[in-house]
């Protein structure tokens, strides 16, 4: 029987209080790569929000590449700390994001490189709605990647967003 | 206030608690960074295109066609 090579670590869906942030700890070292699948929207009085991601309960050594368009202008930039653009509550009703984070390597002892991308998808011809953002991300540490957590800083997540975090080993 | 939810994936227990002050405080300040960065990052943008407006206004002024700018700044 073929090894499993894709499995769901640990997932989590927001109730109907809403959440300020998720965490997910003491992930397992035994995999080669992480993959966490979110879908967020948040509670603040806008088109987007827009959330952290944080590694081992720091969002120190971080620096992102970010290429991102809202239908409209395309953008870059750089800077530090992991932030994407999600759904906010001005968006079409029950839209959520679909946002991908992937870390290969995680528990390497050199620095860790990941990848990002979020596409709004909102099924509005609304100016400014709809946004698609890429980013390349660098952490500077030496230390594996043991924790994640997922904060809102415009709003909070509301209900129905959801958390799926998949190891993945390469055997 | 909405609650903290913690998983523990090794365990899988879920805790769910409320913000710490220091939670929060972290939350508002790294809203206060994003929108101090949007604000700069729309500051420049829109820099950028005012300087377009004005050069192309200059280049109308000194004679060229709507083509000859289009060309020249497409």
């Amino acid at each position: 029987m073929a090894t499993s090579t894709y499995n769901l670590i640990a997932s989590q869906t927001v109730g109907s209080g809403g959440a300020s942030s998720v965490d997910f700890s003491s992930i397992p070292q035994t995999y080669t790569d992480l993959k966490l699948v979110m879908s967020v929207r948040c509670n603040n009085a806008a088109f987007y929000s827009k959330s952290e991601i944080s590694f081992n309960g720091s969002t120190s050594n971080q620096t992102f590449r970010d290429l991102a368009g809202d239908g409209s202008s395309p953008s870059s930039s750089t800077a530090s700390n992991f932030q994407f653009i999600g759904v906010g509550n001005n968006n079409t009703a029950n839209i959520f994001s679909n946002t991908e984070l992937y870390i290969p390597n995680y528990t390497s002892s050199n620095y860790k490189c990941a990848s990002l991308e979020t596409n709004d998808e909102n099924n509005s011809t609304a100016a400014g709605a709809a946004y698609i953002e890429m980013q390349a991300l660098l952490w500077s540490s030496t230390a594996a990647i043991n924790e994640i957590t997922i904060t809102g800083i415009t709003g909070n997540f509301v209900q129905y967003s959801t958390f799926y975090l998949y190891g993945i080993k390469n055997s | 206030m909405a609650d903290v939810i913690e998983v523990n994936c090794t365990t899988n227990e879920v805790t769910i608690r409320p913000q710490t002050d220091e939670e929060i405080a972290a939350a508002e300040a790294a809203a206060a960074q994003a929108a101090a960065d949007k604000a700069a990052a729309d500051a420049a943008e829109k820099a950028k295109a005012d300087a377009k407006a004005a050069a192309i206004a200059k280049l109308t002024a000194l004679g060229l066609t709507a083509d000859e700018v289009a060309a020249l700044t497409a």
